[in-house]
This record gives C-alpha cells, structure tokens and sequence, in this order.
C-alpha cells in the first residue's frame, strides 16, 4: 500500500509541474480539476494529497505561490512554475519519456524476436 | 541540490515556527468552497453540495498530517518532545537521578583520568622534532648497564656509522645564583651536540654546539629550561648574556630552550642546560677522562634515515667488542639495545606500562559495574513505571515510542553523568599536573587536556547509555497492557540466583577487599608515623646543604662547618645541632663491607655484614635525639690525627661482638684494611627502609670521613617550622652564595612514606570508589525487589505481619548478596594485606579495629544503600495499595 503512495506521490509532482507549466498560474483546486480531467479517477477520492506535495514542491523550488482572486472573486492560493521548476520538468519529461520508451519496447518485444 | 534547499526549508520553518497550519486551513476552505460552487452549477442541493466536496477532498486529518510532516523536521520534533518529557521525569524522581548521574561519572571520570595519563607517559611522543627515530642506548644483555662513561661515550660517538648524531648526558643539582637568591637548581650536563642532535631550535637567543667545546672548563654557558625561565625570569628576554654564578663560578646565560623541551624524560624538569665539559665546575667531580666511572645517565640518538635498530645494533657491537678489547680492566658487557629515551627505556617504561595496564582493565572494570548497577536501577525504575507504560500502551502508543523514550532518558543521563565525570577528571587531573611528589626533586607529571581522550570519554559514556538503556527492553517488549491494569505488576519474582546478582557479590566483596586493605594500610601508616626510627623527626629542622657549591673543597669543609654548627646553635630556640651525611631513611644511603677484626684475607667473600655508613658531627645523637646504650660519642678531638673510631648500632654489635657488653672498646675492618675501635653503641633504628628488618649500621666522625654536602638536624624547644627563615639568614651571612634547603624533619618523612602513603590513598580512593559503586547496585536490587513485590508485601502486612518480616522479605536477598560479598570479601583483604605489608610499614590484618572497621562500614554501606527501599516497604499501606492495583 505505502509503495503505491510513494509512486503516486512521485507522478503526482510531475503531473502538477506540467500542469502549471500548460496553463500557466492556478489555485490548488484549479490544478485538482485539471489533473482530475486527465487521469480519470486517480484522484478522485482525495483531492486533499494535492497540499502537501505543492508544499513540497515550493520548499524545493520548483513552483511560487501567493494569495490572489479566483475567477469568481473567492480568496485563493495561485501557483506558478518558477525557472527552476521548468529546468526539472523538462529534464523529469525527458527521464520519464526514455523510462516509459524502455518499458514500452519491453512489453513490446516477443520471445522470438531475441536473437 | 534541491534536497539541500527542501532541508533549509524545513530548519528555518523549524527554528522560526513559521506555522503553514493556517494557510492549509484557508486552502482546504477555499478549495472546499470552490468545489461545492461547481457542485451547485451540477444541481446538488446546497447541504449535498458542500458534503459531497467534503468527501472527495479526503481525510482532512491526515492531509493535515502529512502536510506538518512535509514542512518540519518530525524527527527533531518528537526528539525535542522525548527530551523535554525525560527530563520532567528525571526531574520527578531526583533520587534515582543523582544516584544514576553519579555512578556513571565515577565510571567515565576514572577511565578518562587513567587515559589522559596513559596518553601522556606512552603515546604522546617526546617534544623533540622526529622523536619516532630517537633511540637511547642501554649495555649489557641484561639492560642493566644503563650508564656509560665519557670515553667510552666519545669513542661510540665517533665510530659509529648509524647514529645521525649520539648525544648523551647527566643530571646533577647544582648551586645557581642569578644574582638575587641564590638556590640549588636541577641542571643538566650535556654533550656539545645535544641540541643539534635533537634537532631542537632556540626560543631565545642561541643553544651552544660542538663548536663551542674546547677541552675542560672552556664552555661555561647556560641555556634555560623554558619553564625556569619563565618562573624566575618572568619571561624576561634580557637574561641572554647575563652572567650567573654555577656553583661560584661565572656562566653566560646563552639562550633559552623551545618552551615544550624538558629534556627527554617526560616525568623529570631539569632547570637548566650547561654543557658536560663544564661537569668539574658543577658537579665538583673529574669524570671526563676515566674510562671506569660510569656517569653518563643517559647516551642517545636519531638513526640516520632508512637504517633499523637492528642494523644499528650491528653496527654497534663490533665497536663494542673492540673497546673490551682495548680496556679489559674498564670496560666489559660491551653488547647494546636500543628503547626509547621517554620512559627511560624498559627500565621505567615495563614496569609503568604494566602499572597503566593494570589501571586500564580496573577502571574497565569499574565502568562494566557502573553500567550493570546503572542496568538494575533503570530496570527498578521501570518496573515502577510498568502501570503507566502499560497505559500508554492501552492508549495507542507504539511499543516502538516508549523504548524512543526509555534510550532519551539514559541517553541524557550518559550524557550528563559524562560531562561530570570529564569535569571531575579535568579537575583532578589539573591537580595531578601540578603535585610534585618529592619536594627535592624536579618530578611531575605533566598531563595537559587532551581533547581526543575527552572525546572518547563522551562517546563511551553514549555507549554505556545504550548498553544499560537496553536493559528494561525485555520488560517493554513483554509487558501486557490488559494484564498489568488488571493484577497489577509483578506476578513472578526470581527466586534463583541470577547473573545480575553473582555480579552484585562479586562488587560487593571486591568493595570488601578495598575497605579491608584501605583500613590496614591507614592503621599501618598512622602506627609507623609513631614508631621509633631510631631518631625522633618532631620538632627537628633539616637543612640540606652542599659547601662544593659555594666553592669551597678540601680542608676548607671542616672549619666552614663548625663555623655553622655554632652559628645555627646561638640562635635563640635552638636546642642542639648536628650533621649527619646521608640523613637515614631518605635516598641516597651508604653501605660498606665489614669484617671482624680477625679477617686477615678481605676478600668480599669474607665479610661479616654489610653495614650502613653515617657521617656524623659530634652532637648529631643528642639532636637527632639517637639514644646511646653504652659507650661515648665523638668529640672535636676525633679528627685525622686520632684513632678511627666509630658508634655502631645494636644490631651491629650483636652480629660483629655477639653481644652488646664487650662491643665497646672492640675492633672491626673495612674493606681497605683499616681497624676501626667501637666507642659506643646507639639504639636500634630504620635506616635505608620503613618496612626493612633490623640493619646494621655504624656512624663515623665527619672529621675523620670529610664530606661536602651534610645535613643539619636542627632539634628545636618549640616549633621547628618557625625556625626556618633564622636558620637560612645565618647561613647567608656566613656565605651568601650557598644555596640551602630547609625542610621539617616530619615532612622530609614523607620520601621513606612515599609508598606506604600512595597504597594508602589508591586503596582509599579505589575502596571510596568500590563503596559507591556497591551501594548503588545494592540500592537498585533492592529498589527493583521492593517494587515487584509491593503488592505481595501489601497482602503479608494486611495479613499481620510485623515490620521485622515485611523487612525480611523486602529486603532479604539485598542482605543475604552483601552478608555473602562481604564475608568473601574481608577473607580476601586480610589475604591480601600480606602482600600489602611489603609496601605499608606495620601492616597488619591482625587488627580487631580493622576487622570491626570493616564490619561497620559494610554493615553501614547496606543501611545506606537499602534506607529508602526500606522505608517504602515499610510505608505499605495494604488499604491503598489493594484499592489501586
């Protein structure tokens, strides 16, 4: 159980880096929606482990917040992704394209194809 | 990098308690208010609007959780939490707290002491540059032949290939007057090339060099000590090429030695350099031309680079051989060793190595005692905490937490009984630097902090911690909550005889034996402070002085002494003078071969005895108050021209005449075949040794034996200590050059004493040490046994028992351990006090007072340990008690 966590935990940072980086500054539950649409249902049931890997995220430097208005004038926390954060996108993007590449020819590859 | 910065986060989040709890709260809220909004717009009724948001957010609590754990340092936190809640324990209980701080600062502070000083007599090197290459020469297979002459020296220093530079020299004491006051200094006679063969460069002004000899009496230089100069210079850098006088001859002061110099031996503080072939002007002897006189103390080198010892030795001994060769009468044993110069070789260094050996594993020993004893107390403590651990548990905490808490608590307890027991060495050892045991001489020990020992120290008292924290592990980790809330602790209790408790008796009869020998060399010493020497150290003066220092020799001596004698004697308050040279008991004793009157052929094989030789002035028995049995004194008329006669002691008479009547009027030989007449016998009394049988021994005129150096036993009619200063300025104005050393005869007692007060003060302070660490082992088993049985003591009192058998069973066992320890214990003391009687005068077991002493202060030991174990059983309130558990 814990091992799934710390995985999601993991994909979860990244999926908030490229988030910011797409649409530009959000609040927490701008960036739960978003992630929400396009993973389906990871994480429908607890939107609220969003806040600590944000606040992780900031202490590492990656992302900036400040208070600002919500589109409909309600108090919220807006997020941006500061320049260090886009350097550790691309270079998690990258990571993440050559890991998925490699376990995609994996599962690819057949038994009769190995010389 | 970026974990780096997330770590500053946190600490500076940590340090300035900046809280993030409320901008979650404004978050979870906004978010929550943004999801129901959306919630709304998809046609939920308001209330299912904002449940149905809550629900999807998740479990607030441990996002809350989670969220604290990201932006501090948990670790930190629950640490800070464990520490403050042990030291309100530790607090709560202040008992168990000192008992257990001062158990392991005895344990840490005795191994840090014996460290330090094993570290600084073994492995800190010599103050000398390369002291890893620096060798000191010993003769003979046997390594006895320490000493070399100077030829001999000259003929090794010049043929030898191996050695970079072979330097040697002697140490003497010496008259120095700088000018001021004039006083005996310890100097030390070296070769030419003694600073550069050591390789050591001045602090102040120059060190004298080969360069600088040119046969006898042609190098008359000084260089300081840099201590000396320090202390009576006042670091005054104008002493160089001042002029002082070395025995009334004129010295330059060249130089200052580097300040952590003081030559090669690290207990021994030479005052001054002068160089050897100056030895005539301060030693007042010619040495440096015969071959057969062994007076180099010490001949030394750096090898040169790249050869081994034994090359060295290969090298030495065809050199060896050819000298026998050349000089059979002078010269034999001629094969060499090398050890290191530091500890004078294997001839101090073997025997101080062991000593610090024995030390090591003792004070091991004391530590692995403080440790178990510490073990008990913390398992008494915890099983006094049993019902409150089992309630934490019952709440939820993990078993992981409680022991977190358990190894704080003895971790701070090691820490700070650590920190006091490095105080305590610190202080002690201050002390010890600068405690000179034998006023005469320049010996001490220099034991400067050393950081590394001090660090090590903490680190041990951190893993004693760990060790005895471990020791109520096993009562967490089996402690059942349900269980204990519900009987109450301590269903079962030991009845067999465990490891802890064999350990207990050994403590506490190894404690026995300490207080036993303690109390026999105390006795032993305080009844050989009162018994007859043969001469009566009360209210007498002793005032040790060399006329070669002041310049006179020869025929001069005698006149110069009378002239003193009757000075010193007009002073007001002195009741009689006389000198006597060597002073018995103290170091430096004289023995001759003697033979009956009837020995013609006086071969050493021959002799009779061999006898103690005094020189004495005629009034020396009355003022030394030296009982005369029969016969006379001397007077002024035995001089050269008078028959050689002598005083001899009972013993003397007994072995040489047979009998004390008829001793008087005879005759005996010495060695060179001379008659001498007996004139009277004197009382029987110690003369070499405290501890030694009756010896014989015979006192001889000073007039008839002329020596230089005497010492004046001043008898006093009041108090001698006031008489010193009248004694020196009657001195100084018959010669204001000779230095003069003054001293109570009763504290001049303290060199034959020496050993007897050492054993006596180790024993004491390992039979204090022995008692502590004894009491708290018996406190903690009978705290432990106490608490256990608390209910079962409750139940025996509701019952009708008396206060003698709640007692009984509380503290039976405790009793029965100490009875058992100390019986075994006292049996080995009085053992051992057979061997303590070769060290301590008079020791004997055969004491009543010693073995009542003994008795009373076990029995004293255990009241004490046992005293508020004692009085909770007692308390027992079996209303209370039956009610709570």
């Amino acid at each position: 159980m814990k091992e799934k966590a710390d995985v999601l935990q993991g994909t979860l940072a990244l999926m908030v880096l490229k988030t910011l980086d797409v649409l530009g500054p959000l609040h927490g539950y701008g960036i739960a929606r978003r992630i929400e649409q396009i993973s389906g249902d990871l994480l429908a049931v607890n939107q609220g482990t969003l806040y600590p890997v944000l606040l992780k995220l900031e202490q590492e430097g990656a992302i900036a917040s400040e208070w600002g208005a919500s589109e409909n004038n309600r108090r919220a926390r807006f997020y941006r992704l500061t320049r260090e954060g886009r350097k550790q996108l691309q270079v998690e993007t990258k990571d993440w394209q050559q890991t998925a590449a490699i376990i995609g020819r994996f599962f690819a590859a057949k038994a009769e194809d190995l010389p | 990098m970026r974990f780096v910065r997330r770590f500053l986060a946190r600490v500076a989040n940590f340090a300035g308690r900046s809280d993030h709890d409320q901008r979650l709260r404004e978050e979870i809220e906004s978010h929550i208010a943004l999801q129901t909004e959306e919630n709304l717009r998809a046609g939920l009724s308001p209330v299912e609007a904002r449940r149905q948001a809550i629900l999807k957010f998740g479990a607030v609590e441990a996002i809350k959780e989670n969220y604290r754990a990201e932006q501090r340092l948990p670790w930190i936190e629950s640490l800070l939490k464990d520490v403050r809640f042990s030291l309100r324990l530790l607090r709560k209980s202040p008992g168990f707290t000192f008992i257990a701080v001062i158990t392991l600062a005895l344990g840490i502070g005795a191994n840090a002491v014996v460290f330090s000083v094993a570290s600084a007599l073994i492995l800190r090197p010599l103050a000398v540059p390369q002291a890893e290459s620096l060798y000191q020469l010993f003769r003979g297979k046997d390594k006895a032949g320490d000493e070399f002459s100077y030829p001999d020296y000259r003929d090794l220093r010049d043929r030898n290939r191996s050695f970079d530079n072979l330097v040697a020299y002697d140490a003497a004491i010496a008259g120095l007057d700088t000018g001021q006051n004039p006083a005996s200094a310890w100097v030390e006679l070296v070769t030419g090339n003694y600073f550069d063969g050591l390789r050591l460069q001045p602090y102040l002004g120059r060190l004298f060099h080969t360069s600088d000899e040119h046969g006898a009496n042609s190098a008359p230089y000084i260089v300081l000590a840099y201590t000396y100069w320090h202390s009576h210079f006042h670091d005054d850098p104008g002493v160089v090429g001042r002029v002082a006088q070395v025995n009334k001859n004129p010295f330059t002061i060249v130089g200052v030695a580097p300040p952590d110099f003081h030559g090669t031996l690290v207990f021994f503080f030479p005052d001054f350099f002068v160089p050897i072939v100056n030895a005539e002007q301060v030693k007042g002897e010619k040495y440096l031309n015969d071959r057969g006189k062994r007076s180099l103390f010490c001949v030394m080198g750096h090898l040169k680079t790249g050869i081994t010892p034994q090359q060295e030795l290969a090298d030495l001994d065809p050199i060896g051989a050819a000298l026998e060769k050349s000089y059979p009468k002078e010269d034999s044993d001629m094969t060499f060793t090398l050890e290191r110069p530091s500890l004078y070789g294997d001839r101090l260094g073997a025997p101080m190595k062991a000593f610090l050996t024995g030390l090591i594993v003792l004070v091991g020993l004391i530590l692995l005692a403080a440790c178990t004893n510490l073990g008990s107390l913390f398992a008494a403590r915890t099983a006094d905490r049993s019902r409150e651990i089992a309630l934490r548990l019952a709440l939820g905490a993990t078993r992981g937490s409680i022991l977190r808490q358990l190894f704080t608590e003895a971790t701070l307890i090691s820490l700070i009984g650590g920190l006091v027991g490095i105080w305590g060495s610190v202080v002690l050892l201050r002390a010890l630097s600068l405690w000179q045991p034998f006023t005469k001489y320049p010996i001490h020990l220099s034991v400067k902090p050393d950081a590394i020992v001090y660090g090590l120290a903490l680190l041990l008292a951190l893993a004693s911690g760990v060790l005895f924290g471990a020791v109520p592990v096993g009562q967490i980790l089996r402690t059942d909550s349900y269980e204990v809330i519900k009987a109450g602790p301590g269903g079962r209790v030991g009845r067999r005889l465990t490891f802890r408790d064999l350990l207990l008796v050994v403590q506490i009869a190894i404690c026995a034996v300490l207080v036993t020998s303690s109390f026999v060399a105390v006795r032993g010493l305080l009844r050989s402070l009162h018994s007859n020497f043969g001469f009566e150290p009360q209210n007498a003066l002793l005032a040790d002085t060399d006329l070669s220092m002041a310049g006179y020799s020869g025929d001069q001596v005698p006149g110069i002494q009378k002239r003193m004698l009757d000075a010193v004697e007009a002073i007001p308050g002195v009741e009689s003078v006389g000198l006597v040279n060597p002073a018995p008991l103290y170091a430096g004793s004289v023995t001759r071969l003697v033979f009956t009157d009837k020995t013609a052929d006086l071969r050493p094989a021959n002799a009779v005895a061999q006898a103690f030789l005094f020189k004495v002035s005629p009034e020396y028995f009355h003022a030394a108050r030296t009982a005369l049995l029969s016969g006379r004194s001397f007077t002024w008329h035995d001089d050269q021209n008078a028959p050689r006669v002598a005083v001899v002691n009972a013993e003397f008479a007994r072995k040489i005449f047979g009998a004390l009547s008829g001793a008087v009027g005879g005759y005996y030989k010495l060695p060179d075949g001379t008659r001498v007449e007996v004139v009277g016998i004197a009382e029987q009394g110690k003369y070499g040794s405290l501890a030694e049988d009756a010896k014989l021994a015979m006192f001889v005129p000073l007039l008839q034996a002329p020596s230089s150096e005497t010492w004046m036993v001043v008898r006093s009619s009041g108090d001698a200590q006031q008489l010193g200063p009248a004694i020196r300025n009657t001195l100084r104005d018959l010669d204001s050059g000779l230095p003069v050393y003054i001293q109570t005869w009763v504290k001049e007692m303290d060199h034959p004493l020496f050993a007897s007060r050492m054993a006596s003060l180790s024993l004491g302070v390992l039979g204090a040490m022995g008692a502590l660490l004894a009491i708290t082992g018996i406190f903690g088993m009978a705290a432990y046994s106490v608490s256990k049985r608390l209910r079962e003591l409750g139940i025996r009192v509701a019952l009708g028992a008396q206060r003698k058998e709640v007692l009984q069973a509380a503290l039976g066992r405790p009793f029965k351990l100490l009875a058992i320890g100390s019986g075994a214990g006292l049996l080995l003391g009085i053992l051992a006090s057979r061997v303590l009687a070769f060290v301590v005068y008079q020791a004997t077991p055969r004491d009543p007072l010693v073995l009542v002493g003994v008795v009373l202060a076990m029995s004293l030991l255990g009241l004490l340990a046992t005293w508020v174990p004692a009085r909770r059983a007692l308390s027992v309130d079996p209303s209370v008690l039956l009610r709570e558990e």
